[in-house]
């Protein structure tokens, strides 16, 4: 799998359900399109919460990815 | 578009969060959220309220479930409602009963309200919410 180099990273470990979404959320609104934005987080709510709001608000979610403690969403912004 | 409206009525930290928690998930969500603030609820947008206590119903998990907010250093619900407020449209009234009743004025409450409306207009608007919830 070829690896996708996000523009923004926002780390949202230990931060609670929603934290995680809403930092996306405001990430997602300052980048440009086209942007990948990375989060971290290691809330049980964001596996369920941020591909629903990714499907939802229109953006690509790129990968998920199990980094043991927290869990690697890459989406990219698409409008 | 999918509208929520929420009377939040209790003023412990336990119903306060879930309001916090939902307004900023529906606001993420692009839902149109409304709370209606009344009783304890309004009570605990003063700005000079303490930090809201969790409930005594729930024994000594109250002690247990402050402490863990406190370590884990959670957002508080004014937080949460400020942040649903950054990213959507959440428009947040205080009761006018309430407010009359307690002698408030506007500047006594924090800046996240938008305005003091009584139960009938409070009625009108939340008629048409998909989602109605009292907490």
């Amino acid at each position: 799998m070829s690896e996708v180099k996000p523009d923004i990273v926002v780390d949202a470990r230990g931060s609670y359900c929603p934290g995680p979404l809403m930092e996306l959320i405001k990430a997602i609104k300052k980048a440009e399109v086209g942007q990948v934005i990375a989060v971290y987080s290691s809330d049980s709510g964001s596996k369920t919460d941020i591909p629903l709001w990714v499907e939802k608000a229109g953006h690509e979610l790129i990968a998920v990815n199990d980094k043991g403690d927290y869990t690697e969403f890459l989406v990219r912004k698409k409008k | 578009m999918t509208k929520i409206s929420i009377i939040m009525f209790s003023g412990t930290a336990d119903k306060l969060m879930p309001v916090g928690v939902l307004a900023s998930a529906a606001a993420g969500l692009g839902y149109e959220v409304e709370i209606f603030a009344t009783f304890w609820g309004l009570l605990a947008l003063k700005k000079d309220a303490p930090q809201p206590d969790v409930s005594k119903d729930y024994g000594p998990m109250a002690e247990m479930f402050k402490k863990i907010m406190q370590e884990k250093n959670m957002p508080s619900f004014i937080d949460l409602l400020r942040q649903a407020k950054e990213i959507g449209n959440v428009k947040i009234y205080a009761c006018a009963q309430t407010f009359d009743m307690m002698g408030l004025k506007k500047e006594d409450l924090v800046d996240i309200v938008d305005d003091v409306i009584g139960a009938m207009e409070y009625l009108e608007k939340s008629k048409d919410a998909d989602i109605n919830l009292f907490i």
